[in-house]
């Protein structure tokens, strides 16, 4: 009972940090309708970011954090505007080269990052990378403890964002009908590149607090990229909330199943809940949503 | 139809004929791996091109195709080459499950369901150690220390894949397919059985894919689950050279592959470990200003171009 307590309450922990990854790629295939397989790649160059700030000037990666977000800002934004924008003029036979042009992108970051650090494994060293809190008879790891009540205030203060201010509502406009939108006077050029960027910031902010926790190589993306895709799929697409349950319940997953099955197939069981949720329950979590509180939207 | 007739021959005639004038392994070897992309291009345009559904997990029939030949001869005893009939039929057996589950989604959705087939071959054959020794791979004892057999095996296997993508296309089916891939709805509207052209096209794609999965095995020697299930090596790069050939045409995957193999390698000769970084840059180029691939925008520029001399004519008779 006691490993399982402990089992449980680690994925949870683990899952908040995946959900804030999953959000940012949400928020991305929310407003655009591409699959960005860039994602992970996005969180891997966050996560050096970070990294070098540390090395280099000694930074703690959660203050690092915010100078990553910052810079992946601006490569989402600049990776919007210069590529995927362009793409949507361009007349081809399968619409599904945005999804390649996605894979490109992230080849050009992967590859930058193997040039510029080699593909050697690298970790942050912090002095409370190991400290436990021991509460009964279940320790908690502080790093994981941390990043996930940081994961969960940023992704309150994007829910406040989307839900209370005029620019998330033009956001979310866009996402539901981009051409309404378009009619409303949102211009849908400026809406993208922010919510691309926003996209990319939170993928950099959950790399940075993973950062503590998981060793940093550059095809570490592979995996994030993955994970995302199940807990977007999961939660819904475009649904924070959804995103947030979803991230929770794919870290319940793994950890259970690391436990319990093995190390090795601990990573099928996302898949086999992804395939799962693509085929029954297309809508995601947010399509369980009690009927009265639908209404709200 | 006569044209191309003419001009297919002529191409294999010079393939034919090619080994001859480089007998240097080395391009040996590079023209025997554009023809296994090539062949792999062409297995996934029956697919992802003329029926339109975007698979992301081809990586699962190919590395099939490649340990049915691997442990046939690890398990049985078998001659890797009894893969070649066997790999393509098993290929075939686990499409059929696949496809029975991913067509139910669409367009982005059945894209991410291959996808995470796909990977979950992967983790099975890392992990199923008694069987497929995990991570360890398999290494087979090669069957010729010459390249020039497996230069001609690779040609027959890609033009038996040609031949297999040019009569379904061209075929009642292939036009189903076409159908398909514009507008599903209508298609299944005017009587076509959408699902069982699209499974028939995944089960052609299978099979042949399986086909260049166990002559990779042949040919290589050593696989692992990290080599042939591979997403990124694998999966995506096919739908790679699909694209920088040319969806949806007949020699735009062969065409792919060439460009796909010549730039890795000469990247790779030149540029050391910058070449990858290279080839994303020219991929993203490619898509943003090629978004139908070097065959398929030459096709465009050429009926573009008759267009334009017959109306150019008409009006000349008009002017007349």
């Amino acid at each position: 009972m006691l490993e399982f307590l402990q089992a449980l309450i680690w994925g949870i922990l683990l899952g908040g940090m995946y959900a804030l990854i999953a959000i940012g790629m949400t928020l991305i295939m929310g407003v655009m309708k591409i699959i960005n397989l860039a994602h992970g790649a996005l969180v891997m160059v966050g996560m050096y970011i970070t990294y070098v700030l540390n090395i280099r000037f000694g930074l703690d990666p959660y203050i690092g954090l915010f100078i990553a977000m910052f810079a992946l800002f601006l490569l989402g934004a600049f990776i919007q505007l210069l590529l995927i924008n362009r793409l949507i003029d361009v007349d081809a036979i399968l619409p599904e080269n945005q999804v390649l042009l996605t894979v490109g992108i992230m080849v050009v970051l992967t590859e930058t990052m193997r040039l510029l650090f080699h593909s050697d494994y690298r970790s942050v060293q912090t002095s409370y990378a190991s400290w436990n809190i021991r509460i009964g008879d279940i320790s908690l790891s502080v790093p994981m403890t941390i990043g996930f009540f940081v994961a969960l205030i940023f992704v309150v203060l994007l829910h406040l964002f989307l839900k209370h201010t005029h620019f998330g509502r033009m956001i979310r406009a866009t996402a539901e009908d981009r051409v309404a939108a378009q009619y409303m006077g949102i211009p849908p050029k400026i809406v993208t590149v922010v919510t691309f960027g926003l996209g990319s910031a939170l993928a950099a902010a959950g790399g940075a607090l993973l950062l503590p926790i998981f060793y940093l190589w550059p095809d570490i993306g592979h995996l994030f990229t993955a994970k995302a895709f199940i807990i977007t799929i999961l939660g819904g697409l475009g649904s924070i909330v959804g995103a947030f349950f979803g991230g929770l319940l794919i870290g319940v997953f793994e950890s259970l199943g690391a436990t319990y099955v093995s190390m090795g197939y601990k990573d099928i069981f996302g898949l086999i809940v992804f395939l799962l949720v693509l085929l029954f329950l297309p809508g995601g979590l947010k399509s369980l949503r009690i009927p009265v509180l639908r209404r709200e939207r | 139809m006569k044209k191309t007739f003419i001009f297919s021959l002529m191409l294999f005639v010079i393939f034919l004929v090619l080994p001859v004038v480089i007998n240097h392994p080395y391009y040996r070897h590079v023209l025997i791996m554009m023809m296994i992309w090539a062949t792999l291009g062409v297995a996934w345009n029956i697919l992802g091109g003329f029926t339109g559904q975007v698979s992301f997990g081809h990586a699962a029939f190919f590395g099939v195709g490649a340990y049915t030949a691997g442990l046939g001869n690890v398990h049985l005893g078998l001659s890797p080459w009894w893969g070649m009939l066997f790999g393509p039929i098993f290929a075939a057996l686990i499409a059929l499950p696949i496809g029975a589950l991913t067509f139910r989604l669409r367009g982005p959705y059945f894209a991410l369901g291959t996808l995470a087939l796909g990977e979950i071959f992967y983790i099975v054959f890392s992990n199923w150690k008694s069987f497929t020794k995990g991570a360890q791979g398999i290494l087979i004892m090669p069957q010729f220390t010459d390249k020039l057999p497996y230069y001609y095996l690779a040609l027959g296997m890609l033009i038996t894949a040609i031949v297999i993508s040019f009569l379904t296309v061209h075929s009642k089916a292939g036009y189903y397919m076409v159908a398909i891939r514009e507008d599903q709805d209508s298609a299944e509207a005017l009587g076509i059985s959408t699902a069982r052209y699209k499974m028939l096209a995944l089960l052609l794609s299978a099979f042949i894919t399986g086909m260049a999965g166990a002559f990779y095995m042949n040919y290589v020697n050593f696989i692992d689950p990290a080599i042939v299930f591979s997403l990124s090596d694998v999966s995506v790069m096919i739908i790679l050279v699909v694209m920088m050939g040319g969806v949806a045409t007949i020699f735009g995957p062969v065409v792919g592959a060439a460009v796909y193999i010549g730039l890795n390698e000469l990247l790779r000769a030149q540029l050391g470990s910058a070449n990858a970084l290279v080839f994303g840059i020219l991929v993203v180029f490619i898509i943003l200003f090629m978004p139908n691939g070097l065959v398929g925008e030459i096709l465009m520029r050429f009926r573009k171009n008759v267009q334009g001399k017959k109306r150019g004519e008409v009006s000349g008779t008009f002017g007349s």
